[in-house]
């Protein structure tokens, strides 16, 4: 089966992908939050301990099943490749800067879409840094970037992850690890509905090549169009999603949402993601695929934002959401800390380092 | 024949240095790559270009030639 040789097959597995987006929030995944991957890695990182911001704490299965539906799909068409060795400490890296930009903006760019959907602005805002991001990285693959090549691994290092996400998955099943009461970490859909999700959304998204910073860097680099198509199909099912179920409010400051609207730290939160996405080989989604289909690589990418998730919340980097009072009903504007400021600044001038520092040599 | 050696690389090089073999004028040009995304990428990049190709699959992955 192959998704990713026609617009109308791309178009088809975005709206496939739109539609567990869809039915995951209508089941009780937080508002016009869906389907995140930084939202959904802080949470699962949470329950693990690795930060004790006790409102995000929950494995999401989502996340899961995106990695075992990659595995699987990529087993079954005969795609899965072990593969490891191209920079794997310089993703690490590129890992915690996709994670820590996500959640200064308050999500990855699957949930930028998905909150432009629902005519939150300030998602609208993050996108024109997003794809400033993504041109920077393009600038910089024009001047010769490249984190070298990956080799054929032992077949064993590729299924590590899977095999250790499926152990998170039990450990979570059996009530052993943390999880929230109160705030998004205790909204969410049915344990089964949300790895079914995830192993659907992991499926298709492995066949289609979904990728968010991919799409505009081929529109960008090629004039290819063609995975904007797979974006296109998602953002018009959770577009009619949201305007059937009254839930598209073109608006900025609009509380329980969980958005701020810090314009400048919105657009450099993004502009953070899109730059290191392009330099690592795909967005935070992209990254679980590849990871599912045996790159080692992306592995560490993904280990990366783990760790980033961690250090978002015990170093106070993340985001707040505008919010209502429950006693006042006052709305209290979401804010972006100092420390978070800080920390996009130094993802930004890292982000400059490892572009012009990592060059293409011939046979490397 | 000219040999563009994209193996283990990252999207999008394998198609950046295939675009650029090609633009270099020199034909016909064999792309190695390793994962099966990729073949497809170079396969649709030469479609979209009016290239014609053939591909076959090697130890390490496949080699598509572009005519």
């Amino acid at each position: 089966m192959n998704l990713s040789d026609s617009k109308k097959k791309l178009a088809l597995a975005g709206i496939v992908c739109g539609l567990v987006a869809a039915c995951l929030a209508y089941f009780g995944n937080p508002a016009n939050m869906a389907f995140c991957i930084a939202c959904f890695i802080r949470d699962t990182a949470g329950a693990l301990g690795f930060h004790s911001a006790e409102n995000v704490q929950y494995v999401r299965p989502e996340v899961i099943g995106l990695v075992l539906g990659a595995f699987l799909a990529s087993v079954v068409t005969k795609e899965y490749r072990s593969t490891a060795g191209s920079s794997p400490m310089v993703r690490f890296v590129l890992g915690m800067i996709l994670v820590i930009g996500s959640l200064v903006f308050l999500g990855c760019p699957l949930r930028m879409i998905i909150r432009m959907s629902a005519g939150d602005l300030n998602a609208w805002v993050a996108l024109i840094g997003f794809v400033l991001g993504v041109g920077t990285g393009v600038f910089a693959l024009k001047k010769g970037f490249s984190l070298g090549r990956a080799h054929t691994a032992n077949r064993m290092n590729g299924i590590v992850l899977p095999i250790l996400l499926a152990g998170v998955l039990v450990l979570a099943m059996a009530a052993l690890l943390k999880s929230s009461e109160s705030g998004p970490g205790s909204m969410h859909a049915p344990v089964l509905m949300s790895l079914a999700g995830g192993l659907i959304f992991g499926a298709f998204a492995q066949k289609a090549r979904m990728c968010f910073a991919g799409s505009i860097r081929d529109v960008v680099l090629m004039k290819n169009f063609d995975l904007l198509t797979v974006i296109g199909g998602l953002f018009v099912v959770m577009l009619v999603f949201n305007i059937a179920t009254g839930k598209f409010i073109p608006a900025f400051d609009t509380p329980g949402v969980i958005a701020h609207s810090e314009h400048l730290w919105n657009i450099l939160g993004m502009y953070s993601v899109g730059f290191a996405a392009v330099l690592a080989g795909g967005c935070p989604l992209r990254q679980l695929i590849l990871a599912g289909q045996g790159s080692s690589d992306s592995a560490v990418t993904v280990i990366g934002m783990f760790a980033g998730a961690g250090l978002a919340h015990n170093l106070g980097l993340a985001a707040s959401g505008t919010a209502a009072d429950a006693a006042t009903g006052e709305i209290v504007a979401g804010s972006v800390p100092l420390n978070g400021k800080i920390a996009v600044i130094i993802c930004i001038a890292v982000c400059f380092v490892i572009a012009f520092l990592n060059k293409r040599t011939e046979g490397k | 024949m000219k040999t563009v050696d994209a193996r283990g690389l990252s999207c999008p090089e394998p198609v950046m240095l295939t675009d650029e073999a090609v633009k270099s004028g020199k034909r016909p040009i064999k792309v190695l790559v390793s994962e099966p995304h990729q073949k497809m990428n170079i396969e649709k990049y030469a479609k979209d270009h009016d290239i014609s190709f053939t591909t076959e699959e090697t130890e390490d992955g496949f080699a598509v030639m572009l005519g």
